[in-house]
């Protein structure tokens, strides 16, 4: 807060007084900006201040877990009520800093591996929650209200500048450091190597403070990768529905696949079954995309002519080389990531996501949140929101955004575009549960975390496509609450919400092709076999890739 | 070995169209975790779809019901008895393997491909 007495630089002395408390307890610790990595507890007791808002890097691959553990080992009598701003709880440590009271209040996007534990400790006040954010959002608040003071972050290499080299996992890093970094605020990374000279600089040495050399190498998770084996025809079917009946039919040329078997069975079946439909440069060629193993059949068939990505893959990284006229890489030869810019390029400059989910109501709001589980969003609300600032124009945009103005009017005459965004789900998940519910599980999540809303991934008016075993339901065309509805009913099956559809209506829709089954596509549902996907093993992906494809140990089951 | 008495078992009875002579029996799919095995055998003389499942996932009897209803609307079958050993396989994949056992049958008339609105 700006002093009423006129001084406008208490930032600034603020972080030289961290800076000499540092120097000062560390002695000769600290050479330049290393410091010993036996002094990691004390540097952050030194440099951190209670009340602090600290960010971290729990990013979805990558964790600066040196950092983070060294963090538990505050003595809460000294700092204490962090409040912690970053974008994944992703190890135990995340959470254990806050048991302890050292933290206690956090904004974050996404927690996968901690939900449960989160939503417990949420219920025994152990956890202030300030939001649940979407990455890019998460971010942008880091330069207007959530500017970190103290950001660790964690890089691959540095050199005695302090210069880092962040490589392929860069993910967050740069949005991270530049917002603490002008801010007066105090910037630590972790490495795992201390080198002469780094082999690309992706962080200045100017913008970071100390560099500590982490007893063994960050963690990074291999989260994108997924195994053709476990692929089902059923996934297959809604693979070819989905190629042939949105991404032929708009022309996607642009795009995002969230996580998932589903759409991994996409990319496995671009060389193949796309192939067979003439549809090569015609779709999928400029990707916002991790570099997903399971697309490089498609790569080395000639349809991919760029992907930028918000991490890295672990195991793609030689592939990854080879592949420099796709793949966005430095002048060292390996890929520089960087998700904020590619949540950016998600949103404005592509045409359609297609992800999967749990859930997904009447209205078409769909949802991944369950009761006990405090998940979070991750990168889907950005990725699967319309991009109502967008202004130019491509044909898969175009005919979206028509269809959906189509005979209205008032404000929707006006002519605009509109993203595809496709929810693609099974009828039903494991154990028999309906994705298709009346009310979604958020509703009772909000009413136990006491959110202000019910947390929804993808809002129902941003959702063009539902896509099931069943069909596709194409709710751009829909006119009124009774349509939108009816449509989705008439691509539910089996489950209690498919089976209560009005007949009569969805017969309607179909004629009028708001619904289509496969028939409608001129899809056989018995051709929808594994022999269809470009690889069926991870093997076949290695052998697809020249040997150029590593797979982690876990994925190497031959 | 799945202990028998676990499993539940359904029947359901339709008439058909256009009774079948006699043909191979066809068998399709696997027992294993989320999938079943299809078993078509001839019902000579009679003008029915007899369909005899046998399921270790208890309490879906209706949906089985609505499975079977939409797959006889498909195909109208007749003389075939049709014998499920489920293990707890979704609708869409039990619709399936139907599907590719019906496929199976030696070709004795056009199949309507009645509409499931």
């Amino acid at each position: 807060m700006n002093a009423p007495q006129g001084l406008w630089n208490l930032q600034a002395q603020g972080r030289a007084r961290r800076l000499a408390r540092a120097a000062a307890a560390l002695g000769p610790q600290l050479r330049g900006k290393r410091v010993d990595t036996a002094a990691a507890v004390q540097l952050l007791t030194t440099v951190i201040e209670s009340g602090d808002r600290v960010c971290l890097e729990g990013n979805n691959q990558k964790q600066a877990d040196f950092l983070a553990r060294s963090l538990t080992g505050l003595d809460p009598a000294q700092v204490h009520d962090l409040h912690m701003v970053q974008s994944v709880i992703a190890l135990p440590e995340h959470l254990d800093v806050f048991e302890s009271g050292v933290a206690s209040k956090l904004d974050f996007s996404f927690s996968g591996p901690q939900s449960a534990r989160l939503a417990q400790m949420v219920s025994k006040g152990q956890i202030q929650i300030g939001a649940i954010h979407t990455y890019l959002e998460l971010f942008g608040r880091y330069f207007v209200d959530l500017t970190p003071q103290v950001s660790l972050v964690c890089a691959q290499s540095a050199d005695a500048q302090g210069n880092l080299f962040t490589g392929a996992n860069t993910e967050d890093t740069p949005a991270i450091v530049e917002a603490t970094a002008f801010k007066s605020g105090i910037v630590i990374a972790q490495v795992n190597e201390w080198v002469d000279q780094v082999p690309r600089v992706d962080i200045p040495g100017d913008w970071v403070d100390f560099v500590v050399l982490a007893p063994k190498p960050n963690v990074i998770e291999p989260l994108f990768t997924r195994d053709p084996a476990q692929i089902s025809e059923i996934q297959v079917l809604m693979a070819m529905m989905a190629i042939k009946g949105i991404y032929a039919e708009y022309g996607v040329q642009r795009l995002n696949h969230g996580i998932g078997f589903d759409t991994a069975a996409i990319e496995l079946l671009l060389p193949t079954y796309a192939e067979s439909l003439g549809l090569k440069g015609k779709i999928g060629s400029h990707w916002a995309l991790n570099p997903h193993p399971a697309l490089i059949p498609a790569i080395e068939a000639g349809w991919v002519r760029s992907v930028h990505s918000f991490g890295s893959e672990l195991g793609m990284e030689n592939y990854v080389r080879a592949r420099p006229d796709v793949f966005f890489t430095g002048p060292d030869g390996s890929l520089r990531s960087n998700r904020a810019m590619c949540q950016a390029a998600g949103h404005y400059a592509c045409d359609m996501f297609i992800g999967s989910t749990l859930q997904i109501d009447l209205q078409g709001h769909s949802s991944t949140a369950t009761a006990g589980r405090i998940a979070g969003f991750g990168g889907a609300p950005n990725m699967g929101a319309d991009a109502r600032g967008r202004r130019h124009g491509t044909p898969a945009w175009l005919k979206a955004g028509a269809q959906a103005r189509q005979g209205r009017g008032g404000v929707h005459a006006m002519p605009r575009g509109q993203k595809l965004v496709v929810q693609m789900v099974e009828t039903f998940r494991e154990h028999m549960q309906p994705a298709f519910v009346e009310t979604l599980d958020a509703w009772k999540l909000a009413e136990q975390a006491k959110m202000d809303i019910p947390p929804v991934m993808i809002y129902g008016d941003d959702v063009t496509h539902i896509l099931t075993e069943e069909g596709i339901a194409n709710l751009l065309l829909c006119r009124s609450d009774e349509e939108r509805e009816q449509a989705i009913r008439g691509v539910a099956g089996y489950t209690p919400i498919g089976l209560g559809r009005d007949r009569r209506v969805v017969e309607n829709l179909r004629d009028r092709g708001i619904i289509l089954r496969a028939e409608d596509l001129g899809i056989d549902k018995r051709d929808a076999t594994r022999s269809l996907l470009a690889a069926r093993t991870m093997r076949d992906l290695v052998r697809a890739s020249g040997g150029l494809y590593d797979p982690p140990k876990r994925f190497r089951n031959w | 070995m799945t202990d028998p008495t676990s499993m539940e078992s359904l029947h359901f009875a339709f008439d058909g169209l256009h009774p079948r002579a006699q043909f191979v029996p066809i068998l399709v799919g696997v027992v294993g975790s989320g999938n079943l095995e299809v078993l078509l055998e001839p019902l000579a003389g009679s003008g029915r779809c007899e369909i005899d499942i046998r399921t270790s996932a208890r309490g879906f009897g209706a949906i089985w019901e609505a499975v079977a209803r939409d797959f006889h609307s498909r195909h109208r079958l007749a003389g075939v008895a049709i014998s499920i050993n489920d293990m707890g396989a979704t609708p869409a994949v039990v619709s399936l393997r139907l599907d590719q056992a019906a496929a199976s049958l030696p070709a004795t008339q056009a199949c309507p491909t009645g509409a499931q609105p």
